[in-house]
């Protein structure tokens, strides 16, 4: 097979594949204040929506991601809008940094109109077709078979795109990961798995619950190529995404990420995680993704005021799109019958 | 013994793992996040007691807790599955449907499979289309599998020991609105409810409400209402969907000659269609009005209260379907 040209088109705005430079020594300032916006605005995000909790405007679950931000961050600054992605429960963050409308996200956690899936899907099942966001998902792994498959039809279709999949830990121990991970090399699909690592898989430790080497040595083990890396570092993020894009689009085959993070909250909004060890919570959290990416912008002698402005611009944008979609309106009840099937479908009333 | 205490339905189902563990060394319980209780608190306290190999955490491994269960069941243990939310035991449906429910006529009769797959159904909580399922029928439809649906916590805790105790594979759902519910349980270690043996929850002459799980409560409460306007409802618990208690329904029919069946799942299919199916079968001549059915429409469950709320269906709903039989 001829190897795909390199489309520069398709990479994000912020900055593009081929831009970054000796990153550690000499960063990229404008871009790292693009990262750091970025990661405040999911964790002012997740925070107002864990506060909506508490003032009834969430019914049903949602999985903050806070503590994870710079995977979302790092990866997604490296696809472009043709790029899909698919995520899971823990997926606000995964979505945002696509670059999904934050409020009518926060519309679909509060169940009202105007939301990403019209209040039919609230927060596990967030998508966005419109910037390739092909859906969270409410059930774990689900995803990378479905994300192969996306891979699948674009390379049947001859586009030049990745698909970027993001799931946990815990997710390595279902049969989709296996299939899902031997389907995209066997055919040598562009995808782009991400696994999160958190430690946690809901409340078990996944150590106890996991044989062998842990998910990269998996995803090695069928052939894919991959690194483990720090996944609180943004750097590190954007450095591995930007060089696993780079191999996928240039025709590598499906490549896998293994970030290495710590989810600061409970498994969901309302959970306080009193089952995890007060020690370890604490030595893993010292190692914060946004307090890092702060400490590179003082490095690179930004001034406190315009950290702080970035940070102050991310509480009040999040605070206003919590406040509109509190008051926005409820949906009409009759769509409930709508988007079920072409042939067949009930009519209101039944 | 034949006293009783009230409990919750959740205190009720712990208490029946527990009664059972202590009776039979050989029961134990797989899935995920077991320690810690389980999601609903339904294993509270269970791990403590009986240690982690037989209260089992497991990986996020659906097939294989299922797949492994039935190794386990035909090499001389109980286990009890749980799948956390009926909707992922669809991650496991060949190992179930394929594999347990037709090892034992598969190979003629030398295989057995007692195990019991504990699955939280229903809506609850605003959780949308994949975490609010009611798929009884789906194993309803399955040569092979016992199924249960326990309304209350008497049963709650009567059909998990009976369940337990049975020598084929069982599902048993355990609807997530009722974990709460009080109510009275009787004492003592061999306090089963009877598999197959629905229970007449309100005795009435007018009409014949047939229900099962959370959806009984409902029925109750329209009879109450219906009371008030002089129509007497008989309201059966049919706690055991397979095998399932027809005698109890012809002769409630033979009495009112009406009968509404009200469930949650999705009317299409459902179990309310074998039920409504069978009475016309044998009962045609005792039926003065036309069967009514009443359940979701076919519509995937979606996440906003005010669309999940279209779907269920109230005590409005049977008071309005109870009305219209009594007229015609
Ligand atoms: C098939 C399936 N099994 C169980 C669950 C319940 N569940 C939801 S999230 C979760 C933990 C997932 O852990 P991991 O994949 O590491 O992701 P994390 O939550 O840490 O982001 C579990 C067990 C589910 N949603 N789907």
């Amino acid at each position: 097979m001829q190897k795909p040209e390199y489309d520069a088109e398709l990479v994000h705005a912020l900055g593009g594949a081929g831009l970054l430079t000796d990153q550690k020594n000499n960063p990229d300032i404008e871009r790292l204040k693009d990262h750091y916006r970025q990661m405040l605005r999911i964790r002012a995000f997740e925070s107002e929506a864990v506060r909506a909790i508490a003032d009834a405007l969430v019914p049903g679950f949602i999985h903050p991601s806070i503590g994870q931000e710079a995977v979302p961050v790092g990866v997604c600054a490296h696809l472009g809008r043709d790029d899909l992605l698919l995520s899971t429960h823990r997926g606000h963050g995964h979505t945002l940094a696509k670059g999904a409308d934050a409020e009518a996200m926060m519309r679909e956690l509060f169940g009202r109109e105007g939301g990403t899936c019209r209040g039919k899907g609230g927060s596990m099942h967030i998508a966005d077709f419109s910037i390739g966001m092909l859906g969270a998902n409410g059930v774990v792994a689900a995803n990378i078979t479905i994300a192969a498959g996306a891979a699948h039809a674009l390379k049947l279709r001859g586009k030049n795109n990745v698909v970027a999949c993001f799931f946990g830990d815990g997710a390595t121990n279902r049969g989709p990961f296996l299939e899902g991970l031997n389907w995209a090399k066997t055919f040598d699909l562009p995808v782009l798995f991400v696994c999160e690592d958190n430690q946690w898989s809901a409340t078990t430790k996944t150590s106890a619950m996991l044989a062998g080497p842990g998910p990269l040595a998996r995803a090695q083990s069928f052939g894919l190529a991959g690194t483990s890396i720090n996944g609180n570092d943004i750097l590190a993020v954007d450095e591995a995404a930007k060089n696993a894009v780079a191999s996928i689009k240039n025709g590598g085959g499906p490549h896998f990420l293994h970030c290495r993070t710590y989810r600061h909250g409970g498994h969901t909004g309302t959970d306080p995680a009193a089952y995890r060890d007060a020690a370890e919570a604490e030595t893993a959290m010292r190692d914060d993704p946004v307090a890092t990416c702060a400490q590179l912008l003082r490095k690179a002698d930004i001034s406190e005021s315009s950290i702080r402005a970035i940070e102050e611009e991310a509480t009040a944008e999040m605070r206003r799109i919590k406040d509109n979609a509190s008051h926005a309106p409820w949906p009409d009840k009759r769509i409930v019958y709508e988007d079920v099937q072409d042939l067949g479908a009930v009519e209101a009333g039944r | 013994m034949n006293s009783t205490c009230t409990m919750t339905y959740v205190e009720a189902a712990i208490a029946a793992l527990r009664e059972e563990m202590q009776r039979d060394a050989s029961v134990w319980a797989l899935g995920e996040d077991l320690g810690r209780g389980g999601v609903f608190g339904q294993y509270k306290g269970l791990q403590n007691e009986f240690g982690p190999a037989r209260i089992a955490d497991t990986p996020i491994s659906e097939a294989a807790i299922m797949g492994a269960a039935l190794g386990a069941a035909m090499t001389g243990t109980r286990p009890v599955v749980e799948m956390r939310f009926s909707d992922f035991a669809l991650c496991a449906v060949d190992e179930l449907v394929n594999q347990a429910a037709k090892a034992r006529y598969m190979f003629g009769g030398q295989a057995r499979a007692p195990l019991v797959v504990r699955e939280p159904v229903g809506m609850w909580g605003y959780l949308a289309a994949q975490h609010s399922q009611s798929l009884e029928s789906w194993y309803t439809h399955i040569p092979g599998l016992v199924v249960l649906a326990p309304a209350t916590a008497r049963d709650a805790k009567g059909l998990l020991k009976a369940a337990i105790r049975c020598d084929d594979p069982v599902v048993l759902l355990e609807h997530k609105n009722l974990w709460p519910m009080r109510g009275e349980v009787a004492n003592g270690m061999d306090a089963l409810t009877p598999i197959g043996k629905a229970d007449v929850a309100r005795s009435g002459k007018d009409i014949t409400l047939v229900s099962w799980s959370a959806m009984v409560h409902e029925c109750l409460a329209a009879a109450d209402i219906l009371a008030s306007e002089g129509i007497e409802a008989e309201v059966i618990d049919l706690r055991s969907l397979w095998p399932w208690d027809e005698e109890a329904v012809f002769a409630s029919l033979r009495k009112t000659g009406r009968l509404v069946i009200v469930q949650e799942a999705v009317t299409t299919s459902g179990f309310g269609a074998e039920i409504a199916a069978r009475v016309a079968e044998t009962c045609h001549s005792d039926l003065k009005s036309p069967i009514q059915r009443l359940g979701s429409p076919r519509v995937p469950i979606p996440y906003a209260p005010l669309l999940e709320n279209e779907l269920k269906v109230s005590p409005q709903m049977i008071t309005a379907a109870v009305k219209l039989s009594v007229r015609s």
